[in-house]
Parts: C-alpha cells; sequence; structure tokens
C-alpha cells in the first residue's frame, strides 16, 4: 500500500453513475468519511461500472465500461463506492466476466480486489468505530440486496449508526427483503415492483421512525418515490449523508426548504 | 401437456396481483416456510457444511452421469424390475400408457410427481380411456379443480381453505349435504375417506422419485401423507417416472442429501415417510407390486450437461427459492406460465421449452440473491439467470425498447468524456425543472418509473462537476 503525505491510503472514489447524476451529495458524504479517517481522496474520470449491461446480457458493453473503469482507478490503492450494488459488479463479477481473457483477467482480478463498499471498508477495513456525527430523531436501515448478500453488509452500518448522537435505530420487519428495485426489473416489471416497494413502505411505516436509511441510491430512489407517492412524511437518505453529518440537503425527492 | 404461457407472464402476472383469493393464498409463503427453514438451520450446526457435501456429491454424478445411469439400470433389471428411456415427453406418455394397456389398467393412482406434469400424463390418460387419481392432497384439490401445481411442493398453495370446501361439496356429491366442513381435518378425513376407496381399486400405481440410488437400483419419495405407500404397494404395477438427474450413487450419498432436502423445503428434520423402493414383490415379501417400471425421462436435460447450465441439473426440487423468493411471493406461481415456478423455473424452463417462449422468466428478478442463499445444492440461480438474458440479448428476444435503452447508455458509457458532457448538460436541466418541489410525478419515457412512485429530482449539477470545481 503506497501512503500520501497525510500516511493513509490513496483512494480513488467511484461515486457510482445514480449519485453522479441525482445526488452529488452523497458523494461529497463518502469523501468526507474517508478523509476523516485518514485517507486520500481522488475522482477520476468515470461513468458506471457496467452493471445494467451487464445484468441485462449486453457483455460486450459491459466488458467495454469495466475496461474503462479498470484503467481509470489502477494508480489507487483502494476503490470504495458508496453503493452495495456497484461495489459487487467491481469485486464479485469483474473476474468473472473476463475469466479467460489473457490481457485482462489479471487487471480485473486487482481490481476487484481492492475494491469495497463505502461503509464496510470504514469499518472492516480502517476500523473507524465511530464517527462525529448528530441526528436528533429515529431511523431505520433497510439492507439492499447486493451489499447484503454478495458482500456481507450488515452489522457495519448498524454500528456505526448506533453512534451518531440523538439517533434512535429501529429496526423494522424483514429489512432484508428486495425493495424491488432491482435496476432494469422496476421499468421492465413496474407492476410486481410496485407491489414489492409498497410492502417495504409499508415495514418502513411500521416503525414510525422519522427517517430510511441504506447505502445503495438506487433502492433510495425507489423507496423515497413510493412513500412520496403515498404521501407519507417519512424521509429517504444514504447512510453516508447522516454518518458524514452532511444533512443540510433536502432529503431524497424532499422539496427544497 | 400442460399449456405454456409463459410468453404472457406480464399479463399473467397482473392478473395474479388482482386475484384477492390468490393475493391471501400467497400470505402463507413468507409466514410458514422461511421461518420453519430457519429454525431448522439453526438447530443444525453443520447444515452449511452438509450443503457444501450435497453440491459436490451431485457435481461428482453429473461428472459420471452415464456411468451411474447404467449401473442404475442393471440393478433395477437384477433386482426384476424394468428400465424405460424417454428422450422425450411423448415417448415417456406412450411407455406409461403400454405398461397400462397390458394390465388392462382402467384406474391409476398417482402420488406427487412434478414429471407427470412436465409430460402432461394425466390429459393424456384420460383420452386414452384411463382414469388418473392423484392421492396427494394438494394434487387431489387441484385435480378437482382442473388447475396445475403452482408451487413444486406444495401444489394447491394458491387454493384457501373455502374453496377447498366448494369443490369437496361440488364434486362428493354423495356425501350428505348438511355435513359439516368448517375444520380442515374434516376436509382431511373426507379425502382420505374418498381415496381409500381409489387405492384399493387402482390397477397401476405412479409416483415419482426424489432420489434414483445407482448402487442398488433403488428409487425414494418422500412424503407426509403416506400416500404414496398406498399408490406404489397395492396396484398390480408400480410405476416410477423421474428424470435422468436424480439419479445419486449410493445410499450413503443419499442419506446425506436427505438431510439438506426436508430442512430446506419444509424444515422438518424427515419428511413423515422416506420409502425405499427396490424391484417388484418377491416370493417372501407379504406384499407389493408385481411390476416395477422406472421411466428415465431426458427432455432437454442432457443438452444441459456441458453447459452453463449444467448446476441447474444439482436441484432437488425443495422449493426454498421460490419460498424465499419477493416475486414468487407477489404473483405466484401460475404467472410462470409452465410446470417449474420460481428462481428454478426462471432457470429450468427456458432450456426445457425454449428461451423464445419462456424468455420473460429470468428478467423477472431483481437479482436480490436470497434464492441462491437458501439453496440447498447451492445453485448459483441468478448467475444462471443472467446467462439466459445473454442468450436472449444475442438472438435480440428481448424488447427493442429495452435492447436500445442499453444500448443508449451503454454508448455514454463508455465515452467518459462526452459522458460528462452530455450528463452534466441533462442534470442541470432536469435539476433546474425538479429541484424546488424535490421529485417528478411524471417524466417522458420514465412511466415505468412514475405510474407508481414519483422520481426524486436530480440535485443540479453532476458530482463530477462539483468536485472538479471544488479542487480548483
Amino acid at each position: 500500500m503506497t501512503t500520501t503525505r497525510s500516511g493513509g491510503p490513496r483512494i480513488g472514489l467511484f461515486a457510482t453513475c445514480l449519485v453522479d447524476l441525482i445526488r452529488p451529495s452523497i458523494g461529497f458524504a463518502a469523501a468526507k468519511l474517508l478523509e476523516d479517517a485518514g485517507c486520500t481522496v481522488e475522482v477520476p474520470p468515470q461513468t458506471c461500472c457496467g452493471q445494467p449491461a451487464y445484468n441485462s446480457g449486453d457483455r460486450a458493453d459491459a466488458k467495454a465500461i469495466a475496461r474503462r473503469t479498470i484503467e481509470a482507478f489502477e494508480p489507487y490503492d483502494h476503490v470504495v463506492a458508496p453503493s452495495g450494488s456497484c461495489s459487487a459488479t467491481m469485486s464479485k463479477h469483474y473476474p468473472e466476466l473476463f475469466a479467460g481473457d489473457p490481457a485482462w483477467e489479471g487487471r480485473a482480478r486487482a481490481h476487484a480486489a481492492k475494491t469495497h463498499e463505502l461503509v464496510s471498508f470504514l469499518v472492516d477495513v480502517l476500523s473507524v468505530t465511530a464517527v462525529s456525527a448528530q441526528w436528533e430523531g429515529s431511523a431505520t436501515y433497510h439492507d439492499s440486496c447486493s451489499g447484503l448478500r454478495e458482500l456481507k453488509v450488515h452489522a457495519q452500518p448498524r454500528n456505526l449508526l448506533g453512534g451518531v448522537a440523538g439517533l434512535e435505530l429501529r429496526e423494522m420487519a424483514h429489512p432484508e427483503v428486495c425493495c424491488g428495485f432491482g435496476g432494469t426489473f422496476c421499468v421492465k416489471y413496474p407492476d410486481i415492483s410496485n407491489v414489492m416497494v409498497g410492502r417495504k413502505t409499508d415495514d418502513i411505516a411500521a416503525t414510525e421512525a422519522d427517517m430510511v436509511l441504506a447505502g445503495d441510491l438506487g433502492c433510495l430512489m425507489n423507496i423515497a418515490g413510493k412513500l412520496k407517492r403515498e404521501g407519507r412524511r417519512t424521509e429517504a437518505r444514504h447512510v453516508a449523508e447522516v454518518l458524514a453529518g452532511m444533512t443540510d440537503e433536502p432529503a431524497i425527492g424532499e422539496a427544497e426548504r | 401437456m400442460v399449456e405454456i404461457t409463459s410468453p404472457r407472464f406480464k399479463a399473467n402476472a397482473r392478473e395474479a396481483l388482482a386475484d384477492k383469493d390468490l393475493q391471501r393464498a400467497l400470505t402463507k409463503v413468507p409466514s410458514g416456510f422461511i421461518a420453519k427453514r430457519a429454525k431448522a438451520r439453526e438447530k443444525l450446526p453443520e447444515f452449511d457444511a452438509l450443503r457444501d457435501r450435497a453440491r459436490d456429491i451431485k457435481n461428482h454424478t453429473l461428472a459420471h452421469l452415464d456411468l451411474y445411469l447404467e449401473r442404475f439400470e442393471a440393478k433395477v433389471k437384477e433386482n426384476g424390475g424394468h428400465v424405460h428411456w424417454a428422450a422425450d415427453a411423448a415417448e415417456a406418455r406412450e411407455i406409461v400408457l403400454k405398461i397400462c394397456r397390458d394390465l388392462d389398467a382402467r384406474t391409476v393412482t398417482k402420488g406427487k410427481t412434478m414429471i407427470s406434469e412436465e409430460i402432461g400424463l394425466n390429459d393424456y390418460l384420460e383420452e386414452q380411456g384411463i382414469e388418473p387419481v392423484e392421492t396427494d392432497l394438494g394434487e387431489y384439490i387441484i385435480q378437482l379443480r382442473k388447475e396445475h401445481p403452482s408451487h413444486i411442493i406444495a401444489p394447491a398453495i394458491h387454493v384457501n381453505r373455502d374453496q377447498v370446501e366448494a369443490d369437496f361439496r361440488r364434486v362428493h356429491g354423495h356425501l350428505p349435504q348438511d355435513r359439516d366442513l368448517t375444520a380442515p381435518e374434516t376436509l382431511l378425513g373426507e379425502a382420505r375417506g374418498i381415496l381409500r376407496d381409489r387405492f384399493l381399486k387402482a390397477d397401476v400405481g405412479i409416483t415419482g422419485a426424489n432420489f434414483l440410488v445407482a448402487e442398488t437400483g433403488t428409487s425414494i419419495i418422500v412424503t407426509n401423507e403416506g400416500n404414496g405407500d398406498l399408490t406404489q404397494t397395492l396396484p398390480k404395477a408400480h410405476v416410477v417416472l423421474a428424470s435422468i438427474e436424480k439419479i445419486t450413487p449410493t445410499l450413503q450419498d443419499v442419506s446425506q442429501n436427505l438431510r439438506v432436502l426436508a430442512r430446506s423445503a419444509t424444515g422438518q428434520d424427515m419428511s413423515v415417510y422416506t420409502t425405499f423402493s427396490t424391484g417388484p414383490r418377491r416370493a417372501d415379501d407379504p406384499d407389493g407390486p408385481g411390476e416395477y417400471h422406472v421411466v428415465l425421462l431426458d427432455n432437454g436435460r442432457s443438452s444441459m450437461l456441458g453447459s452453463e447450465f449444467e448446476e441447474m441439473l444439482r436441484c432437488i426440487r425443495c422449493g426454498a427459492c421460490m419460498n424465499h423468493c419477493p416475486v414468487y411471493h407477489t404473483v405466484g406461481g401460475h404467472a410462470y406460465g409452465w410446470v417449474y415456478p420460481g428462481p428454478m423455473g426462471a432457470v429450468l424452463t427456458p432450456s426445457l421449452i425454449g428461451v423464445d417462449k419462456a424468455g420473460h422468466l429470468p428478467n423477472a428478478s431483481t437479482f436480490c440473491g436470497r434464492c441462491e442463499e437458501v439453496c440447498p445444492m447451492r445453485i448459483p440461480l441468478p448467475k444462471m439467470m443472467r446467462h439466459w438474458r445473454e442468450r436472449e440479448f444475442e438472438r435480440h428476444l428481448q424488447p427493442a425498447t429495452q435492447r436500445w435503452g442499453i444500448k443508449g447508455w451503454a454508448f455514454f458509457a463508455r465515452r467518459p468524456a462526452l459522458y460528462r458532457a452530455a450528463s452534466g448538460i441533462a442534470m442541470r436541466l432536469l435539476g433546474a425543472m425538479g429541484r424546488k418541489r424535490g421529485r417528478f410525478a411524471s417524466l417522458p419515457l420514465a412511466g415505468g418509473w412514475t405510474s407508481h412512485r414519483d422520481f426524486p429530482s436530480p440535485q443540479g449539477k453532476t458530482f463530477q462537476q462539483q468536485w472538479a470545481e471544488r479542487k480548483r
């Protein structure tokens, strides 16, 4: 691991396309959390991890996008993303995508080995045990599928949220059940997706928490969009925003104050 | 043959979502099966290690499938039984018909078998003047209703108690109309009484097989009702319908795989009955069938060997994948449009009836990964669904809008400079339009999203723009 002036690792922050386009404040929250933990953070030119193409069966485009991403992040000690699903695409599926490709398999494996989901990186790699943040109210945490099942992100966000001053964590029923987003699934099968997200917002509402948190913006846009459509008052935010103490921006789908 | 409605999966799903009885019945799936399996797993610390062993046993078997099938055939013959090889559904039906004809059979009792569904046996036998009688309670109920199973181990999970009572009153017309059928046990008792008579009249008994043992030429069924035992021991002949991948090398291997089967399926340590059948009745046996036949069905499975779908042949039909599937929970089994529903069906069905007909199935998944997480045979179901999507993409089978949507996105995602320029403009525009209210109630080209939920507005400038400005 190369070190920098600060002595910490040099991180290539992969913001994810959704954060880049829809909610940049999550990217800044991620950068703050990493910098507070002693890392140097850089943001090389980037687009998307390629997951939409990969999961749609378009391997050629998925590989082309992946090659761009691997090249862009080769200079860094770690690649960190505020998303379980994009991290899992890079850390679990890039090697599979380039299996048997002599020019790229090694590079894909190296990229995969140094890629981490943000909160698990903070806790498992940097051994962060507490953050200095405050948020007054109650919150419930939804486990996004890829983070939970492919990357085993479960206790880490809950542990860090436990240290946020003023925040009371309330578990919802079935936090591990999919919210119905599923990338392109939600527009390919909108009727089914709608029932799934409706069950999720019911479980969220039953906790009477002020806010729902998760580690993936895709799920959060789906959940927040449904909460708003149902006229519910529960806010939705990415867990990084709360952990970084950066909650001045309106919550997801919320009007400007 | 069961009518294939998989191509109209979307319409099936819409109908399922609007069906109040079905929706009420489906709530039983997550509330019952999931907790029971979790409890069974908790009680057995080596459960996950057993899953590894089960996977390894089946991988070994599939690598030597020809060898074990031939060994099984030789053993069955040695025991006085017959083995019939069926390349497809039509051959399997004809084999069964010939066995029935040779015995002048009029009535055939049946234990639960999904292969019978796969080859459309009941309709065929009826056309030939032979009456098939389902003896598993769930199968009996759906036979009365002229339906097909909506779940591979709980075929009538979509039916509620009131519907069963109405069906029994309609079909069992000879019983007193004022009888009390309010308690579930009374329904069970009535079915038992009716079926007892049919067991005694049957000429041929047909069962499936959970395992075929190469070492001994044994077929094994697991049931909770004991109907399988009466089906196979009382008639003149016992016919076993099994697909080729049911083969397992030894009794030792079977005893190991049985430990994961019931726990994954119903959360039981073992099913109530685990019945071993090895050949016809011997001279000193007190009972048993005079003839023992095994019909080995391929129906496309051998073409899965050596392909990216080979691992699907490890499946032992426990149903855990559909029990844990949030999509199955919303639409139930019939929406999938053929014999095998849920995640295992999403992978197997395209192999058996063609991805051109079953293309929706591997797409109707969020890849949430719960199926793979609970599969006792550790079958990578999402990965194989993705492989089907790749085949569809190659053959241009997906809707054009979907294809060009992905292609359009990829065009920009492959070109970072262009992507930054275009997204920078687009997000500033969208952000300016939506930021004040925070969301859009409708957006052009996003009807799939906004018909059911709002679309959160972008904040404005992209992260990459803002980051570059911050660093300046």
